[in-house]
């Protein structure tokens, strides 16, 4: 290598090590606490002396105040992240196929709707929405926290499933009608065949976002049995003498789910939701 | 009942005649989505405005001097953290592009923030920042002997730290969105300019930057409404805390339904829509637009 070339090199290096500390310092972070013993987990060391697997072994028995959901929480949290992908899935599939194929009338005045609704910050519409299911009595129950995801999840997913929608073409279209093909029968042997990446990208994404999700999640479930484990979680901060070894093992119980679910549709997810998100 | 009655007063065939089967299966499956948006969207939203409409709640909401405090936090943590963010995106978007296999490989690891749940990170980033305990103090005794700031205790430098967590966690998202961008620059166009003996500086003021300033214009005012709502970075790292001073208004905004006050709530978030629905409109008119020319 000349030295130039070597120069370059070490321009790009110089970039990569802070951002690689900036990113993982906080997640390593949450490893080192959940493998540490309590009098070691403040020692300051980079590796814990005795590292231990026993803060887990606290978490799955249940054996802290704080934990004596866990089992339940984890799912709940389940529970209600799949439900959402489904509905989300469901709802956002039909309604792009009838915006984007079907060229249904009013069409475009409901995808401005949606788009309205993405827009909003989220933790806006939480307080009409409280107040809403307070209204519907939906209240401390699981299908208000479902309900809302749907709502927030719904709009990126009918957009996006609409884009990749319209770029499939037309010629099926005219040949399935001209072979008197039904709606239906359209809609589920040519259209859903043919947009299955993208309908895998858009369930997963809404299965991470009600995961994920802690502001409506608390907001909306406060009852012991409903809440998921993202809410479990915001319990350890009531007190100032919480045990940050347990809670660190229990957030990276919760936090590694998603993770691997985004790495493993990774391939569906850059094509389908990134260059969607904003168009240049 | 009315979806089986339908179809048989406008039979498939005779499209001009009222609604063609086609027409009446679009509007049966747009239904589900309607219905969402009025039960969940519409209704809500309209009964909340019509809850703030009273002058009242707002001479009082003014006269809280913590809603004074988190409308100077707000506005200070948008200007801050939404462009140190983009100007750090914009810079790494450029760092990610060079075709190495390693650089990949951190892209794919400087996704995590942005991947992995609110929660666990920003708590361990609010225990790393604590005090007695935390990391960053320790090492900062350690290796220096200084005793470190309150982090979280002093409103200031909460307020900096919530910016800082903000940016840790949507940087890759930005990053990865103006990469595209940079991507999606001919590559001749910077041969060219370094056939004339274009400087590195040169080739982004008068390559890179014309072809991306759209792109970066409509991300920061997209980030702008998002950071707007941005309710975790601030609420789980400080609570509002110390004495309610480093709210933000979306965190305001949670703290009145906690206190059962539901149209400070509402008129905290009416303060903010002057400011809101414009930017709103603006990135619906760009979408609905590039729509447009897509389906032509």
């Amino acid at each position: 290598m000349t030295n130039r070339k070597l120069l370059s090199e070490a321009k790009l290096w110089l970039v990569a090590i802070p951002v690689l500390l900036w990113t993982l310092i906080p997640i390593y972070h949450i490893f080192l606490f959940s493998i540490s013993t309590k009098d070691s987990a403040f020692s300051g060391r980079l590796w814990p002396d005795h590292p231990t697997l026993r803060n887990f072994g606290t978490v799955f028995r249940q054996e802290h105040f704080y934990l004596h959901h866990f089992w339940s929480q984890i799912w709940n949290s389940l529970w209600i992240a799949v439900a959402t992908g489904m509905i989300t899935l469901t709802v956002a599939t039909c309604a792009a196929f009838a915006i984007s194929r079907l060229k249904v009338k009013g069409g475009r005045t409901v995808m401005n709707a949606a788009l309205f609704t993405y827009f909003i910050p989220a933790a806006f519409l939480a307080v009409p929405m409280y107040k809403a299911m307070g209204t519907y009595g939906l209240l401390n129950s699981r299908w208000s926290l479902v309900l809302a995801m749907v709502t927030l999840a719904s709009p990126y997913a009918i957009w996006v499933l609409k884009q990749a929608s319209d770029k499939l073409p037309w010629e099926l279209d005219e040949a399935a009608r001209i072979d008197g093909a039904t709606p239906a029968q359209l809609f589920r042997l040519v259209y859903l065949p043919l947009m299955v990446p993208s309908l895998v990208a858009i369930f997963t994404y809404a299965l991470l976002l009600a995961w994920n999700e802690y502001l409506y999640a608390f907001l909306l479930l406060s009852h012991e049995n409903t809440i998921p484990l993202a809410v479990g979680l915001g319990h350890f901060l009531a007190s100032d003498d919480s045990p940050w070894e347990i809670l660190m093992a229990t957030a990276l119980i919760y936090g590694l789910p998603p993770v691997a679910i985004y790495y493993a549709f990774r391939g569906y997810m850059v094509g389908g939701l990134t260059s969607g998100a904003v168009k240049a | 009942m009315s979806a089986i009655a339908l179809p048989r007063e406008a039979p498939a065939g005779t499209p001009r005649k009222g609604l063609s089967t086609w027409q009446v299966w679009g509007l049966l499956l747009l239904a589900p989505y309607v219905l969402v948006f009025l039960v969940f969207v519409l209704y809500p939203v309209t009964y909340g405005l019509w809850l703030a409409r009273n002058p009242e709640s707002y001479r009082t909401l003014f006269e809280d001097p913590i809603f004074f405090t988190s409308v100077l936090n707000t506005i200070f943590f948008l200007l801050v953290a939404v462009n140190l963010k983009f100007l750090l995106a914009l810079y790494l978007s450029g760092f990610f592009v060079h075709e190495r296999r390693w650089i990949r490989w951190l892209s794919v690891i400087f996704i995590i923030p942005w991947a992995a749940p609110a929660i666990p990170t920003i708590f361990s980033i609010r225990f790393m920042l604590n005090p007695e305990w935390g990391v960053v103090n320790s090492v900062l005794f350690r290796w220096f002997q200084i005793d470190g700031p309150n982090w979280l205790t002093d409103p200031q430098l909460a307020m900096a730290m919530a910016m800082l967590v903000h940016i840790w966690k949507a940087l890759p998202f930005w990053t990865l969105i103006l990469m595209a961008g940079r991507l999606a620059i001919p590559k001749e166009l910077y041969e060219a300019a370094s056939v004339d003996g274009a400087s590195g500086w040169q080739k982004f003021k008068y390559v890179t930057w014309p072809s991306m300033r759209t792109l970066y214009i409509t991300s920061t005012l997209l980030s702008l409404i998002w950071t707007l709502g941005d309710f975790n970075s601030v609420y789980l790292l400080t609570g509002g805390q110390p004495a309610d001073k480093t709210h933000v208004l979306a965190t305001l905004g949670i703290r009145y339904i906690r206190l059962d006050q539901l149209d400070h709530a509402m008129a905290t978030i009416v303060v903010a829509l002057p400011f809101v629905l414009p930017l709103v409109y603006f990135m619906m008119k760009r979408l609905s637009g590039d729509e447009q020319k897509t389906s032509q």
